[in-house]
């Protein structure tokens, strides 16, 4: 085996792209959440997103209207969801896991024409100057910008759930959708809206794996990132900043262990493949340890179903 | 002028029950209203069509002499009605400042805002704190961040529903004090209870409602406190006969009964002493959230405690379970009648099985005896007059006040020893109220020893031969009840929690 074909700039720079569709997945699933609502879809919206983008973004030659398409396909896909559980009261659970069964088989009969072609390439952004720092500059200044995109969207995140109105509405609406309710708030309303977002995301999630980082469709090629956004989400306490460094984490992992697999590391491949879930779940374990810190930043209202009856 | 409010035959009926029927109602301006009647009466509903959270289906309402039909509680908060709740309308993951926000229409930057908070809750002796986690407050606290989010609003009429059942006598006082003053400068409050002693002395005027229709309207200054209670229930009220006790035999005995709290938001025991004797009833009181419910799970048995810390008969039974207690004649109800005391989507026949099998013989190797089982629930249904279809019912689709009855029914007749309830009557209609105290007056005068952990301190008053208090997980020693004034009662439950802290 031979580590010194590893190189820390490069393994930094392909984490920022590992970990991306799970970012965006990640912080998608961290509205629908705070919103009070917990969809186990994201596998199922992830996958639709991949095929909705990867179709469109071949037939018309562009990567970025395959991105939107993606978006929108996600959407629409947690729509159902949304119907289901906010308007007929069904069971969250159920309905989650039964969106990613969905997902994976829509995905599937849609991409049937798609198996083995190229998409058009998405173009990095290579910022003269700044690009040729050495080590900075290919990690920093030389991504393409669904990974830029995706950093934004955490810090705007962070910033509207902790200074803007709609953010605390959004929270007030997870903490206790009865108060809310009484207090005039749209419950249902607010709750639609994040569970869209929240496909939406889960839907560019999936186009960048299939536009960017693969770049190709073969099906279930997720390979369970859902699983992985949703359990980030989940030990990185519902904070924006912490499930952007899980999402670090599983992506960086991803990206060493393929690179030892590549170096011909003395370690069986099943090993190095199941590596990353495993790190990432221990070390946010760890980290969410202490539990009443945890727990207090759990949407109270999470997965509980409210009928403006009372 | 005109009055502030005029409620003409409003009416709202929900499939099967009709809430208001032909309501109607004046409340003048600078007035303290108060409306009156049991659970189920229709007070919430009324007051739902006023805040606008319901729709009434006939009736007009007039607010200064304008016709008013609120959409939505934004369109009442815009009118000048604010409302406190019941149950606390708050999100306890949020700091006062944010729940103050989330209240109204334009909220100031929150800069602005804490600093409003500061002052409007100092003007009104109601201090509080805006960066502090509503979490951490006590339920006095909580019910001034209401207050605070409803008078920043400068309303015209203010709606408190309930406002003194989670409060010491000496916070009602610090409230009653600042309503008086929201009087004086011309708020109108219309002033939800049961309590009776509480609207004679505060309020102006009373409505007095009876399954959804008003019954009268009186000045509660020149009634006397049974006479509402009797315009409530509709009938002659029956108050409970109890003897005095003569044995001087101890039965449960706590000595120095120290607990870890069971959850991150519970309350540790911290060295409770104390003995009951047979035939006595001893009344604990104290405000929520102080150790209740830790309390009762210690004496039932679902907390074991360590050996040497509670004695039945001389028996050190800390370590025991519900059932091996059961067995030796110590019975508990729980507060929480579904959930707790009763599995809600099970018949009435199966909760009796429950805690019943052990002392009634209802199983044999494993095997129930339905036969028995049903004998028995339909003994304690016939004897508590437990209105129901049948034993065959799910106990969730019992009212609240008749599956008390049944729960404490079902201890009662498995004969106990000694016999702990938690909140006996929380919620129950007076009628039913006033036969189950009867009931554990009963028990008592058998010889059993009894355990009323209680919210209500009229009722510890009633059926209590001697009354202790719990305030963060410690209990005062036990005094005779009889003869003890509102104050010392106010001072065993710990006084006006936080005053001083919130003032610093």
């Amino acid at each position: 085996m031979d580590l010194s074909a590893i190189s820390p700039t490069l393994l930094i720079a392909a984490l920022m792209v590992a970990a991306t569709p799970i970012i965006l997945a990640a912080i998608g699933e961290l509205i629908v959440e705070k919103a009070g609502v917990l969809n186990l879809g994201v596998e199922g919206m992830m996958i639709t997103g991949a095929i909705c983008g990867f179709a469109i973004a071949v037939e018309s030659g562009s990567p970025l209207l395959g991105f939107i398409a993606a978006a929108v396909g996600g959407a629409v896909l947690s729509l159902l969801f949304g119907v289901l559980t906010q308007y007929f009261l069904s069971n969250q659970v159920a309905t989650g896991l039964g969106l990613t069964l969905f997902g994976l088989g829509l995905s599937a009969l849609m991409g049937q024409g798609y198996i083995g072609i190229r998409p058009p390439t998405t173009s990095k952004v290579d910022i003269p100057v700044l690009s040729e720092i050495p080590v900075l500059g290919p990690i920093l200044f030389n991504q393409d910008l669904v990974v830029y995109f995706a950093l934004l969207l955490v810090v705007a995140t962070w910033a509207v759930l902790k200074f803007s109105r709609a953010g605390l509405i959004l929270r007030a609406v997870g903490e206790n959708h009865d108060a809310a309710h009484a207090l005039g708030y749209k419950v249902v309303r607010v709750r639609l809206m994040a569970i869209m977002f929240g496909g939406a995301c889960a839907g560019l999630g999936g186009a960048y794996l299939s536009l960017a980082r693969v770049p190709q469709w073969t099906e279930g090629m997720t390979a369970g990132a859902g699983w992985i956004a949703l359990a980030i989400v989940v030990f990185g306490a519902w904070r924006p900043f912490r499930v952007l460094l899980g999402a670090y984490l599983f992506g960086g992992v991803t990206v060493l262990q393929l690179n030892l697999q590549a170096a011909g590391a003395n370690i069986p491949v099943e090993y190095l493949s199941m590596s990353p879930y495993l790190i990432t779940i221990a070390v946010l374990v760890i980290m969410s340890s202490g539990k009443a810190k945890a727990a207090l930043n759990a949407p109270a209202c999470l997965g509980r179903q409210f009928h403006a009856s009372s | 002028m005109s009055a502030l409010l005029e409620l003409t035959g409003l009416t709202k009926a929900y499939p099967g029950v009709v809430a208001n029927d032909d309501v109607s109602m004046t409340i003048q301006h600078g007035e303290v209203h108060a409306l009156l009647g049991e659970n189920g009466a229709g007070k919430s509903t009324l007051v739902k069509m006023i805040y606008g959270l319901v729709k009434p289906d006939a009736g007009t309402m007039r607010l200064l002499g304008e016709g008013f039909t609120p959409a939505e509680p934004r369109a009442a908060r815009a009118a000048g009605v604010a409302m406190v709740f019941q149950h606390f309308s708050l999100f306890e993951a949020l700091d006062v400042a944010e729940n103050i926000a989330l209240g109204m229409e334009n909220p100031p930057k929150m800069r602005d805002l804490a600093a409003r908070i500061r002052e409007v809750s100092q003007a009104y002796g109601l201090p509080l704190d805006p960066s502090r986690l509503v979490g951490d407050l006590s339920a006095g606290e909580r019910q001034r961040v209401e207050i605070i989010r409803c008078l920043l609003q400068n309303p015209k009429l203010l709606i408190m529903d309930e406002p003194t059942s989670v409060l010491t006598p000496q916070e009602v006082a610090i409230l009653f004090k600042t309503l008086e003053k929201l009087r004086s400068e011309g708020t109108s409050i219309l002033y939800i209870s049961h309590k009776l002693e509480e609207i004679r002395r505060l309020c102006d005027a009373a409505t007095i409602l009876r399954l959804g229709k008003n019954v009268g309207t009186c000045n509660p200054r020149e009634e006397t406190a049974r006479a509402m209670a009797e315009m409530m229930v509709g009938e002659v009220l029956h108050v409970p006969e109890r003897k005095p006790h003569a044995t001087a035999e101890v039965a449960l005995e706590l000595r120095g009964l120290s607990l870890a709290a069971p959850s991150a938001f519970g309350t540790a025991l911290k060295d409770v002493t104390f003995s009951v004797e047979k035939g006595e009833v001893l009344g604990i009181g104290g405000v929520a959230g102080n150790g209740q419910d830790e309390l009762t799970g210690a004496l039932s048995g679902e907390l074991p405690a360590q050996a040497g810390q509670i004695f039945f008969e001389g028996h050190d039974i800390g370590p025991l379970g519900p059932n091996a207690r059961r067995a030796l004649g110590v019975l508990a109800a729980p507060e929480e009648r579904l959930g707790h005391a009763a599995a809600p989507d099970m018949s009435l026949t199966e909760n009796a099985v429950l805690t019943g099998t052990v002392r009634k013989g209802l199983s044999r190797k494993g095997f129930l005896n339905w036969r028995a089982a049903k004998d028995f629930t339909n003994e304690v249904i016939t004897r508590f007059d437990v209105r129901t279809p049948g034993a065959h019912t799910a106990a969730r689709a019992l009212s609240g006040g008749n599956l008390q009855k049944f729960v404490i029914g079902r201890e009662i007749m498995q004969d106990p020893a000694a016999l702990v309830v938690n909140q006996p009557t929380w919620g129950v209609d007076a009628s039913a109220a006033a036969a189950i105290r009867q009931a554990l007056l009963d028990l008592a005068a058998n010889g059993a020893a009894i355990i009323v952990i209680s919210q209500d301190l009229d009722e510890l008053m009633e059926i209590s031969d001697r009354f202790a208090a719990l305030n963060a997980g410690r209990l005062t020693a036990p005094v005779p009840a009889a003869g003890l004034t509102v104050d010392q009662i106010g001072l065993m439950m710990g006084g006006a929690h936080d005053l001083e802290a919130a003032h610093g």
